[in-house]
């Protein structure tokens, strides 16, 4: 359940007001992403928009989180396979690219997920990021023992959207959700 | 792909746990994605003109994305093996958007147009279709190619053109992490030990020939940016030039200048290439082309 406050997460989460059509997004929002199997496709604000018309066809966008993205596929089959078990015929669902996808729309109960299952989740905003050679990385939290003892080993992790830290207290490898 | 048939709630009989196991939706025609145009719904056709600037793009795109591919089990350390499969995969994202836009004036799909077309129907700039060389030369293209595509993809966001204007949008983000990689190395191997620094020099020499090719005005790009739809390769060098050479100052490494500069002819975005580009060609395509028509 969304509780749209700011003008950011109706941004992230554009959740119909027609209530017909919000029972269609709750369907497809209930989808999760099948690399990190705690967030859905909500948490994410991977789910662009969820249209019902007259004739009782559901039309769904999404947009992928890195260009190539393989866990889009997944995810498109499943919004399919959820709405056409809860009974709407006729789904479709498209990819879209813009807005571009950014970490600033994940939800806070995402983030919150996302550090109990291991992954640190994105800090900071992606509007801050500066633009030059260099660039300031905020301190990266250890999800395990929240220090702030924790070093970069990869940029680049097992998925798109993660680079791989290390905590120096408790010595733990992590995933860190990177700022995009 | 996305017409399931009418039938009653509850659809086809597939038990809840084993969701992800029996899909029968998984040829994703992605001439129904992309739309790149927001919540429009159709995907936008592009004109013979932007189609072929789409082309170069992605043709760019793709090609630096199979070199860097072959890098995964032989990259220099296991980070690196996953780094430059990260990048490879972004390329590719960008360049699957490209060349479905492009295909889209001439009704090819964009498995059509990275599998079925022969070295002159190939659009990208001399660069991309360098090969990787040692690590160090991979380093060096990959240096100017993320700081090109970065400044480029920059720009590009300003198009007129709705669907080129969202895949730049969403590129040039992950563009970024790419350009701060190989700057990363860069400076790596110009501080590390004596052979390092040695290769990453002579890498340089060896890659900056290429590299004024993709600054080159012709009459389409000239045309196209007139209409706001194309970002003029000549007003790129500057900002280009500005950031390879800071990086340079800090590696304490000069590119060759006056006797020794050497540039090459180009003439990629004619379809003229050098003969690195056959090769990579049939080793991409020859999976394709032995199985005409199947899809995975």
């Amino acid at each position: 359940m969304v509780t749209a406050t700011t003008s950011l997460q109706v941004e992230a989460r554009p959740v119909p007001t027609d209530p017909a059509a919000r029972r269609a997004w709750e369907v497809a929002a209930t989808v999760t992403d099948p690399e990190i199997p705690v967030l859905t496709i909500e948490d994410l604000g991977v789910l662009r928009s969820v249209e019902l018309d007259d004739a009782g066809r559901v039309r769904v966008q999404l947009t992928p989180t890195y260009s190539g993205c393989p866990a889009l596929d997944a995810m498109r089959d499943d919004v399919l396979l959820a709405l056409t078990h809860a009974g709407y015929a006729d789904v479709r669902v498209d990819v879209v690219l813009s807005p571009a996808w950014t970490t600033d729309w994940m939800s806070e109960a995402g983030k919150q997920k996302l550090r109990r299952y291991g992954i640190q989740a994105p800090s900071g905003r992606a509007a801050a990021r500066g633009t030059g050679p260099v660039r300031v990385q905020l301190a990266v939290k250890c999800p395990r023992c929240d220090s702030l003892n924790t070093r970069e080993l990869a940029r680049f992790g097992s998925t798109s959207c993660k680079a791989l830290y290390e905590c120096r207290d408790c010595l733990e490898p992590f995933d860190y959700f990177k700022v995009l | 792909m996305n017409d399931p048939k009418p039938g009653p709630p509850g659809g086809r009989a597939v038990p809840p746990e084993e969701a992800h196991g029996d899909v029968s939706v998984d040829r994703l025609a992605l001439a129904e994605e992309l739309t790149g145009v927001g919540a429009s719904g159709a995907g936008a056709t592009a004109s013979p003109e932007v189609a072929e600037y789409a082309l170069r793009l992605g043709d760019d795109s793709l090609l630096l994305a199979q070199q860097l591919g072959m890098w995964i089990a032989r990259a220099p350390e296991l980070e690196e093996d996953v780094a430059l499969g990260n990048i490879a995969l972004d390329l590719i994202g960008h360049a699957r958007s490209l060349l479905h836009y492009a295909g889209t004036a001439t009704s090819r799909s964009e498995d059509d147009l990275a599998y079925w077309r022969d070295e002159p129907e190939w659009r990208n700039a001399w660069l991309f279709e360098q090969p990787n060389g040692d690590f160090a030369h991979t380093i060096a293209r990959q240096f100017a190619a993320s700081v090109y595509l970065f400044e480029l993809y920059g720009a590009l966001t300003e198009s007129t053109d709705p669907t080129l204007a969202a895949i730049a949008a969403k590129a040039v983000k992950e563009v970024d992490y790419h350009r701060d990689h190989a700057t990363q190395w860069v400076l790596r191997l110009a501080g590390g030990t004596e052979e390092s620094r040695r290769r990453m020099s002579v890498a340089l020499d060896d890659t900056w020939p290429y590299v004024d090719e993709l600054f080159d005005d012709d009459e389409l790009v000239v045309r196209l940016s007139d209409a706001g739809t194309a970002v003029l390769p000549s007003s790129l060098r500057g900002p280009f030039q500005e950031i390879i050479s800071a990086v340079l100052v800090e590696a304490e490494l000069e590119l060759p200048t006056g006797r020794t500069a050497f540039t090459a002819s180009g003439g990629g975005r004619e379809g003229r290439h050098t003969e690195h580009l056959g090769p990579l060609l049939a080793e991409m395509q020859v999976l394709a082309r032995a199985h005409p028509g199947a899809s995975w």
